[in-house]
């Protein structure tokens, strides 16, 4: 018996269900030195901006129990370096390439979005929308309902229906669902579920936060549960969206448990910080663990947690 | 932009031995297909706490020598300090567990072409991978002296096999339990002029290295600092790394997994260095 370990998010084919998570794997250069790119479902590039970027002053970095906070600050070189060098490169290892974009206002989604028309290499946009809103006191894009539907729409409009929208949202909500709900009618073709929850550490030394930024996202086994839950409450609302599931998955149980809440692929962020081979090893187990439940193709295995 | 190591390998080691050296461990580890591609002044990274841990990060230490070993191939050897949750976890761990290593990482110490004049300075176990640069700068004629700092006695490391290497030791430490009471930088001036020195290499603390690089520029002499900034991954994935460098005219923020932690001291904007 052979598992079919594909996957289909929005209407496009992935070989199989694992991808980086935007902001592990920089534009996959560095983990291509530990093996070929083909080997994943989908790189998942680091959310790219308009302009360069030099993000934050460190430490930018703090490790908690099961997890890590970070304030990178989404330091980058900005879309046009990006598209002549990252994705030039990216487009040479036969891989399947995510591009994630991150803009500081609505009209920065939408420029974004129309630069990337066009480019070869694309199978979908990831719209990071759980950035600060600087036309909106640095509110996050998707803790607001409108502020989270305006920016899927301006990807939408400006992108001509060329590449599929997954819109990646914070569970930093009271409830998302409802913000879902917003994106999908905006014209999300699917979801990233989760990104980092917004946490701070306070050095007892010094007694001062041992960020540079203060805050930092939370990411790793911490926050396991948490992105389980969100992407089990989503699948439940929306039985046909497709849902990119990640948040602490280290071990290929771990991804099983994100795919039986709903998830038709999962990234691996902060896994990948300890061990640069974590992709391969999670995607390995997760066939194995697939095939010892008794199912003959990955997607039968989405969203069973719903039925047992 | 500079890459990735293109020796870098992902493989798993057996810890061979390890022993206290003063307040630091002494690690050997079994490191096929990692040691033979190692360069003086590159790193290794650690998985640490086992299969099941809690710390998800990697931890990175520099490699003290990488060589030949008889009976277990090609080993790597390491000189960890006790410094929290990890390295505590790493030097109670006996011979024969298993770690999960990536390396070699990071850039090398470039080596002068001709036979010169050099001094190492190192602070704490900042010394460590200078002794093994100290073995190849002497193969190429170099002359070498080497000034080794620290807050204490047990802290100073500076191996036999090392002293033997170089053509002078000369060592600090703040409270005056061996050597000079003082800083390295009490004593560099004095060396540079007397043994004519054309050429620094230095690692340990950020305000050792700055403090060094000061004299460096004054005197207009080359100085290869080796960095040391928080690192999550080691491996160029995370952007934790960072440090302000001149890119021109500009001041960026680098990579010190990738374009460190071997750098010229004048590319360093020390000025912009969070402390
Ligand atoms: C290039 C380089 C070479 C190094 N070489 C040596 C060496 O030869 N011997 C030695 O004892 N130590 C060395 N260090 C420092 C060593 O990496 C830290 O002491 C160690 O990571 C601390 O881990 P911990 O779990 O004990 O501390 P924790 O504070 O619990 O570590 C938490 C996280 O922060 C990171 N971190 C904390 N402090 C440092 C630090 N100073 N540098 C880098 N990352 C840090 C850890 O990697 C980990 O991801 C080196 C660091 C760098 C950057
Ligand atoms: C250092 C770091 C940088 C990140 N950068 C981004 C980013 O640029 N864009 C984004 O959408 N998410 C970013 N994330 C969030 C991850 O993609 C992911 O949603 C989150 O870390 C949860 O997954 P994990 O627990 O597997 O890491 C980042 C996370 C980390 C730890
Ligand atoms: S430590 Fe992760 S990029 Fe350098």
């Amino acid at each position: 018996m052979t598992l079919d370990f594909s996957t289909t998010i929005a209407g496009v084919r992935f070989k199989n269900p694992i991808f980086t998570a935007s902001g592990c794997a920089a534009s996959g250069k560095e983990l291509s030195q530990f093996f070929p790119l083909k080997e994943l479902g989908a790189v998942v590039t680091k959310s790219i901006m308009l302009k360069a970027r030099s993000g934050r002053p460190t430490p930018r970095m703090a490790e908690t129990p099961s997890g890590m906070l970070n304030s990178i600050g989404l330091q980058g070189p900005g879309i046009d370096a990006f598209i002549e060098e990252d994705l030039a490169w990216l487009q040479t290892q036969s891989c399947d390439v995510i591009v994630s974009i991150a803009g500081e206002t609505v009209d920065e989604y939408g420029a974004l979005a129309r630069r990337l028309r066009g480019q070869r290499g694309i199978k979908a946009i990831e719209v990071n929308i759980s950035c600060p809103n600087v036309a909106n006191r640095g509110q996050v894009f998707s803790c607001d309902p409108v502020t989270a539907r305006a920016a899927i729409e301006a990807v939408r409009i400006n992108l001509g229906g060329e590449f599929p929208i997954i819109a990646k949202l914070s569970p930093d909500v009271t409830d998302i669902v409802a913000i879902a709900r917003e994106v999908i009618e905006a014209g999300a073709d699917g979801l990233a579920l989760i990104n980092t929850l917004l946490g701070m550490v306070i050095n007892p030394k010094t007694l001062r936060p041992h960020l540079a930024g203060k805050t930092g996202g939370l990411s790793g086994p911490a926050i396991r549960p948490v992105a389980v839950r969100a992407i089990f409450q989503v699948r439940e609302r929306f039985p046909s969206v497709a849902i990119v599931g990640m948040g602490g998955v280290v071990h290929g149980e771990d991804a099983l448990e994100l795919v039986a809440a709903g998830a038709d692929a999962v990234s691996i962020g902060t896994a990948s910080f300890g061990n640069p081979m974590s992709v391969i090893e999670i995607r390995d187990r997760l066939s194995t663990l697939i095939q010892d439940h008794g199912f003959t193709r990955f997607s039968d295995a989405v969203g069973v947690a719903h039925e047992r | 932009m500079r890459q990735i190591n293109k020796a870098a390998r992902h493989t798993t080691g057996r810890l061979l031995s390890i022993r206290k050296v003063g307040t630091y461990f002494h690690l050997v580890l079994q490191a096929e297909g990692i040691a033979e591609g190692a360069k003086p002044g590159n790193f290794i990274a650690l998985s640490v706490g086992g299969d099941q841990s809690s710390m998800l990060l990697h931890r990175v230490f520099a490699i003290y020598r990488s060589r030949q070993d008889p009976s277990h191939g090609a080993v790597i050897e390491l000189i960890v300090a006790r410094s929290g949750k990890g390295s505590d976890w790493l030097v109670a761990q006996s011979e024969g567990t298993l770690l999960k290593i990536t390396g070699p990482l990071g850039t090398s110490f470039p080596l002068p072409a001709d036979p010169v004049n050099v001094a190492i300075v190192g602070g704490g176990y900042g010394a460590a991978p200078l002794f093994d640069l100290a073995d190849h700068l002497k193969a190429r004629g170099c002359r070498v002296d080497a000034i080794i700092g620290a807050a204490t006695s047990s802290k100073v490391f500076a191996p036999l096999e090392g002293k033997r290497t170089v053509n002078s030791v000369t060592v600090t430490t703040d409270d005056g339990s061996a050597g000079i009471q003082g800083r390295v930088t009490d004593v560099l001036p004095e060396i540079i002029t007397r043994q004519r020195i054309d050429l620094i290499y230095s690692c340990g603390p950020m305000a050792m290295l700055r403090a060094v690089d000061d004299i460096a520029r004054s005197l207009s002499i080359p100085h290869q600092v080796s960095v040391e900034e928080a690192m999550a991954c080691g491996v160029g994935i995370c952007m934790t790394c960072v440090l302000p460098m001149m890119r021109g005219d500009k001041v960026k923020m680098v990579r010190t997994c990738i374009e460190g932690p071997v750098i010229d001291g004048e590319e360093i904007a020390w000025d912009e260095v969070a402390r």
